[in-house]
């Protein structure tokens, strides 16, 4: 633990720490670049200059200069404004002056620090540099002369995502960031680089000329579009979402977010439903709400209802779903809806045990059934960053490109009853083992034969250090999963048991990936956002809010309950989900016991208390047994990462991108 | 060196260089490059491989050597790192071309110490014979770049063919030297001053001339 002095106060920091990190501590601001947190450092945009003794007397970069016993640093000297305002005007000496038509202006970081400790004045008069764009995918926008080659975005690929794709091509002054011969970038977290970009070079090609920023409504949201619930800022103007921003949280999403879920809003204000519909001869035709509700009511279903949730809901929409459904005496809810019937009386066995975070740490996993580069990029991260701490990877089921190495073992699930000797060795041998199940790994005695695994290489188990360590995981794939399983979204048979009971009326929650064609025989009262397979099989619809348009609560893969807020307002007649079904709840004749969303909350809590704590909810450690044996060939259900939920599937960008990335075809650039 | 861009990436470069692979001589030789390096540190061969496939390309076409992008994509693979690093090490050292180059590639020195010494002339010679900046002649003999400082100043100008050096160069020196070469003889590389062997002092040293006999004692006389 070095001491340091800072500007004349001394203060203790962390063994390893540099002089930047000593100086942050100390509450001093220093300008950077280059320089990120979850980077390695590269040390070349020189704006974190310092002046530190003892040393050569001169400023230095105090990013990568290791902070040691004794140093006397200054942020405050007329030597560090100097410097400053030097390598500020260096930096802007090949920099267009084109804020006014830059995507980044208003949040750039080169903008702010050269107001803050720019000179205010160039002395340059030459001509600048002139680089030309470089094609980077439908993702990113580039403007390459704005580029001040800090190289994070060749870091982020190389180090976060694993995927070398970019690079810096030539030297000195003609040193150009592109892709491989402009291919565009192909991986699932590629937009990132626009949020490390401290300048305009990399901007977000959809968002292009859209707003600035500080006309932007910001709203603190939970992202459905992966089972990982990254936390997003959804920024919105009048009622229009314009785009998703990943906030920080290290437990959760780090800074990063999918593509997927930064660019799905687009898909927000296409294909909505707008209005009510019925179905007459056959046809879809727009309705009123009295209409729509009286056509529910006349069928008088009694108790023979159930409802279905979808892969993005909310909790309080599950948990009103099923006061409505309750109150008519009817307990047939689910919410696997492509027919999973794995057992959740164990909630522990169906969750993500070793928490997002712990699995970084975990030094041999064994991946069952998932592919989760596409099922949820974010756990890819962190599997990749716990490789590089030295664990070893092995995978059930057919091979896919990771970004960490590993071993396919077989892609058939009867791999589980008899593991290589040397995979047994390997988790016999860890000290913190991991079993990640997914989804394509649940079925067929899955999930039993994993949990056999797991009671064999004793995957709960107190560490050394005191902890509690728990390496059995579920990755899920729905928003709504964990949440949809604490409020007992599940039936023993999964969605087959609701085909059995033949209920006169199905209230589809947002559910598209049913198949609605077993359900010919009932009322299919379909409340949701999206005029997707869903909308298409109904027989009447309600148009209900997507997630950026109620708040909600929502629990992710590792059962982290956590909130968002409401961004904008939803289209033409549509309503919130809970208010819906409380004016159901009156078409029907019952009580459901909420007249608010408050109430609705506040009854949620009290009889599921878990939900109205945010953070992890606390499903024990105790693993069933499980046993028997799993055979069936795995086949992953994620066929089109850009398009696995309705929002996507209506969003042209994700449209694009499933094109152009994922089925190589050849967009025609319009010409500018 | 403002001008160097990678060779497009064409169907006819692909039809040309697709298919390139080490001549049995060359593989063995990259063997043995790449077993000079730790097992696991076989990335840390890219410079020398790309040497080496230049010199081949070279030899296949008669000219100086380039990469084409196919043969780029070659060296990575056999590597098994990516190729945007091969490309980037490839770009940085001017010494790789990266766009097809002539038999001889003339590097005129410009800096300071030689353009004192005539390489003004020296320039102008080339151009004389037909040759543009940055550009390789329509007969594909020569590519002329002006280049800074090789470090050769002592012997100042000079001017670096494929291998060689050609340094105290006069035009008319200059013009005996690329006749020679483009007649296929081999000139003598080095200083083309007679008497001169290296960058010994010209007309003999200066100081310690005692040396140039005898191994002398100086301490008596400081």
């Amino acid at each position: 633990m070095p001491k340091v002095t800072v500007d004349g106060v001394e203060l203790e920091v962390p063994a390893g720490a540099t002089v930047l990190q000593a100086c942050e501590l100390a509450g001093k601001e220093i300008p950077r670049f280059c320089y990120h947190e979850r980077l390695s450092i590269a040390g070349n945009c020189r704006m974190c200059l310092v002046e530190v003794k003892p040393g050569p007397p001169k400023p230095q970069a105090s990013c990568a200069l290791p902070a040691t016993e004794g140093q006397e640093i200054r942020t405050d000297s007329e030597m560090v404004k100097k410097a400053r305002e030097g390598v500020m005007e260096f930096l802007l000496i090949n920099h267009p002056l084109d804020c006014p038509i830059c995507d980044q202006g208003g949040e750039c970081d080169l903008q702010d620090q050269s107001v803050a400790y720019g000179r205010g004045a160039s002395r340059y008069d030459e001509n600048k540099r002139a680089v030309t764009e470089k094609y980077m995918g439908p993702l990113i926008k580039t403007t390459m002369t704005r580029c001040i080659h800090c190289t994070r975005c060749v870091r982020f690929s190389e180090e976060i995502a694993g995927v070398d794709e970019i690079g810096a091509l030539y030297r000195g002054e003609n040193m150009q960031i592109t892709t491989y011969l402009e291919h565009a970038a192909k991986h699932e977290m590629s937009a990132n680089v626009i949020d490390l970009c401290p300048v305009g070079a990399l901007t977000s090609r959809p968002y292009a000329y859209e707003a600035r920023p500080w006309e932007l409504k910001k709203t603190l949201g939970i992202d459905v579009s992966d089972a990982i619930g990254a936390n997003i800022r959804i920024d919105s103007r009048g009622r229009e979402v314009l785009r998703v921003l990943p906030r920080i949280n290290d437990d959760v999403n780090e800074e990063w977010i999918s593509d997927k879920a930064r660019y799905q809003v687009d898909g927000l204000i296409k294909r909505r439903l707008d209005k009510p519909f019925l179905r007459r001869d056959g046809k879809l035709v727009p309705a009123s709400w009295g209409e729509a509700f009286a056509a529910i009511a006349s069928l008088n279903p009694g108790n023979s209802i159930a409802a279905v949730a979808g892969d993005m809901l909310d909790c309080e929409t599950m948990f009103a779903a099923r006061k409505l459904v309750g109150a008519l005496g009817s307990n047939l809810l689910e919410g696997r809806q492509t027919g999973m019937d794995y057992d959740t009386s164990s909630l522990a066995a169906v969750n993500f045990n070793s928490t997002l975070g712990g699995i970084e740490t975990a030094d041999a996993i064994l991946i069952v059934g998932s592919n989760v580069r596409s099922e949820a990029p974010l756990v890819n991260v962190r599997l990749r960053k716990a490789v590089k701490a030295g664990a070893k990877v092995f995978l059930v089921g057919p091979e896919w490109e990771t970004t960490f190495g590993g071993e396919f073992l077989g892609d058939d699930l009867s791999v589980l009853g008899k593991l290589p000797a040397h995979v047994g060795e390997a988790l016999k041998g860890a000290a913190r083992p991991a079993i990640v199940v997914g989804g394509a790994g649940l079925g067929r005695g899955g999930l039993e034969a994993a949990l056999a695994l797991a009671g064999e290489f004793r995957l709960v188990r107190d560490l050394e250090d005191g902890t509690r360590w728990n390496g059995f995981n579920v990755l899920h794939m729905a928003a709504a999963r964990m949440g949809g399983l604490m409020l007992g979204y599940a039936q023993k048979g999964g969605i087959a048991d609701i085909v059995a009971a033949k209920p006169k009326v199905l209230i589809s929650l947002g559910a598209d990936e049913v198949d609605y064609t077993r359900f010919a025989d009932s009322m299919i009262v379909y409340i949701g956002h999206h005029g997707d397979k869903g909308a298409h099989a109904a027989d009447v619809i309600l148009p209900a809010a997507a997630y950026t348009e109620k708040a909600g609560t929502y629990v992710n893969t590792e059962g982290r309950v956590q909130m968002a807020d409401k961004a904008v307002f939803a289209p033409g007649d549509a309503r919130e989900d809970w208010s819906i079904l409380r004016a159901l709840a009156d078409a029907f004749n019952v009580s459901v016991g909420f007249d608010s969303f408050e109430e609705l909350r506040a009854a949620m809590i009290s009889e599921v208390p878990a939900l109205g704590i945010e953070g992890l909810a606390d499903y024990g450690s105790d693993l069933p047994a499980g046993g028997g044996s799993a055979t069936g060939v795995i086949a992953y259900p994620v066929k089109d990462f850009y398009m696995t939920n309705p929002i996507a599937r209506a969003s042209a960008t994700m449209q694009r991108c499933s094109a152009e990335l994922l089925h190589g075809e050849e967009i025609a650039e319009a010409a500018e | 060196m403002a001008d160097r861009y990678i060779e497009p990436d064409t169907p006819e470069l692909r039809a040309r260089w697709g298919n390139f692979a080490w001549t049995a001589e060359n593989a063995e030789k990259a063997k043995d490059i790449i077993a000079r390096y730790p097992a696991g540190r076989q990335r840390s061969a890219v410079m020398p491989l790309l040497d080496l496939a230049q010199r081949q390309v070279g030899a296949e076409e008669n000219t100086q050597g380039w990469l084409p992008i196919p043969v780029m994509e070659y060296v990575a693979a056999q590597l098994d790192m990516p190729i945007i690093r091969v490309v980037e090490v490839a770009t940085f050292y001017t010494m790789y071309n990266i766009a097809p180059i002539g038999r001889f590639h003339v590097q005129v020195c410009g800096t300071t110490p030689c353009m004192l010494r005539g390489s003004d002339d020296i320039i102008a010679a080339c151009k004389k014979r037909g040759m543009k900046k940055g550009h390789t002649t329509p007969d594909g003999m020569w590519s002329f770049t002006e280049v800074e400082c090789m470090g050769n100043c002592a012997s100042a100008p000079m001017v670096q063919i494929n291998d060689d050096n050609y340094e105290d160069l006069t035009p008319e020196r200059l013009d005996a030297v690329l006749d020679a070469l483009a007649k296929g003889e081999t000139p003598k590389a080095g200083t083309q001053e007679p008497g001169r062997h290296t960058v010994e002092p010209s007309g003999g040293p200066t100081t310690l001339k005692q040396m140039v006999t005898e191994n002398h004692d100086y301490r008596g006389e400081w």
